[in-house]
């Protein structure tokens, strides 16, 4: 092998490229199509992170169907409502705040609440655990730990707890919901963050059963329905559901739970809620 | 005579979809409408025949001259990546609407193994740039017509109450295999 063959088949190759660079950028420039400066504008602001929450296959697409007048300006999950803003005002029109929403596992069952089958030490997915009679856990409707959230969550949003549940950040959630579809059993769930009272159980298990594979799973006692003054808890199928519509957050529930398995935050995560950006748009 | 039996070879005979298996993206992805899939085959057949040329020049006044064969597949992959993004350039331009209709598949018209294969199966026969030619258009069109006749299928069989475990993703591999068999029966008329 002498330098000679290397430097023509390097020359030879490069020669090529920049040829058909050449052709390239002058194609560019002839075939230059005008599209609607509001695309490019639109693409700008979004945050562009392709993650597909709109519905849309990516952020070009998405900013092409807003123009185009099929999606809504406050359609990418990600940006919230400052990107919703910012794309109102390129199309010049208003849009509604929508309240930011955040991803929690509605699930406590940890290492130490939970009561075991038997020992998993097959591929470390939840999917993976779910096709062999359900990992570890005895709990069949409870969090299997195994991080698949956390693995599809692209914000880095979501981290597995030392107990072996997922932690979502809720400053770098963005509600963009990949890691509710990819959840085998269905425990993330997308809630607004003025919904501070929530049961953290998916267990539909009569209240004996439901005691013994998790210390903080609902038993489907009812004390909760009988405390809430506003009609807004009821155990259907052995589970207590909140309806959000009546809820008051007034956080009785919380305090008559036996097994703790209704949370209730007491304020919000902000006590003053920052200026509407609209209003900023409008000055 | 030597070039009609080279463009009905590689149209029907050996045809690059339905016999040597190679673009079978496309076929799949993109023959849910007639429409669209005559403008896809339009737009690889024009890639091919392009490429089958640029590859030709190519590989005998700069790869054979210089010993450079081995590197066939870099400048092969070159030229039609080169000419993928002109073609894009031009729908673009041409037609919005049926850029959009051709989405993400016309980028990968790049990545289709059909014309790669073109240009090294035209290099493996040894054709002339005359042969070459034509044996890029007798490619295309076969690609084409694979997509039409699939394309026209499909269609149909919207209308049709087909079983509900074969619906979708099955019933397009069993349509796909019957074109192949039935193409088979090409075999043999040259």
């Amino acid at each position: 092998m002498d330098i000679q063959s290397i430097l023509i088949a390097a020359g030879s190759m490069g020669g090529l490229g920049l040829l058909f660079a050449v052709i390239l950028a002058i194609a560019n420039k002839k075939l230059h199509v005008e599209e609607d400066p509001r695309v490019t504008e639109i693409m700008g602001v979004i945050p562009g992170a392709n993650c597909g929450g709109c519905g849309y296959p990516g952020c070009s697409a998405f900013a092409d169907a807003v123009v185009k007048g099929n999606a809504p300006v406050n359609g990418c999950p990600v940006g919230g409502a400052d990107v919703a803003a910012l794309v109102a005002k390129i199309m010049g029109v208003e849009v509604s705040v929508t309240e930011k929403e955040v991803a929690q596992c509605q699930c406590q069952g940890g290492m130490e609440e939970i009561a075991y089958q038997g020992e998993y030490q097959g591929a470390q997915s939840c999917i993976a655990a779910t096709l062999v009679s359900g990992g570890k856990k005895l709990c069949e409707f409870g969090c299997l730990g195994l991080g698949d959230c956390a693995a599809a969550c692209k914000f880095g949003a979501i981290v597995i707890s030392e107990n072996r549940l997922p932690v979502v950040d809720p400053e770098k959630c963005v509600a963009c919901g990949e890691c509710v579809d990819v959840c085998p059993r269905d425990l993330m769930e997308l809630h607004p963050l003025s919904h501070r009272t929530k049961v953290l159980c998916k267990n539909h298990d009569i209240g004996r059963y439901a005691t013994k594979v998790c210390t903080k799973s609902c038993i489907a006692c009812g004390a909760c329905e009988r405390k809430c003054p506003f009609d807004a808890i009821h155990v259907i199928d052995n589970l207590a559901t909140i309806d959000y519509e009546k809820c008051k957050h007034c956080g009785l529930c919380a305090t008559v739970c036996p097994t703790k398995a209704i949370e209730h935050i007491k304020k919000p995560r902000k006590p003053k809620p920052t200026p509407s950006p609209i209003e900023e748009v409008d000055k | 005579m030597n070039l009609l039996v080279i463009f009905i070879g590689a149209a029907l005979i050996n045809n690059f979809v339905l016999q040597q298996f190679l673009g079978i993206c496309p076929f799949v992805g993109v023959s849910k409408k007639v429409d669209s899939a005559f403008s896809m085959g339009m737009a690889t057949t024009f890639v091919m025949v392009i490429s089958a040329m640029a590859t030709w020049l190519i590989y005998n006044l700069i790869l054979v001259p210089f010993e450079l064969q081995i590197l066939q597949y870099v400048a092969f992959i070159l030229v039609i990546a080169s000419l993928v993004q002109f073609v894009e350039m031009f729908i673009k331009k041409v037609s919005k609407p049926l850029y959009d209709a051709l989405g993400i598949f016309l980028p990968l018209i790049t990545t289709n193994c059909a014309i790669l294969g073109l240009a090294l199966t035209a290099v493996l026969k040894e054709y002339n740039f005359m042969e070459t030619l034509i044996y890029g258009i007798g490619a295309g069109i076969g690609f084409t017509m694979a997509l039409v006749i699939m394309a026209g299928i499909r269609e149909e069989l919207e209308l049709v109450d087909v079983p509900k475990s074969f619906q979708g993703a099955a019933i397009t591999m069993i349509v796909a295999g019957s074109l192949a068999l039935a193409f088979m029966g090409f075999a043999g008329i040259i």
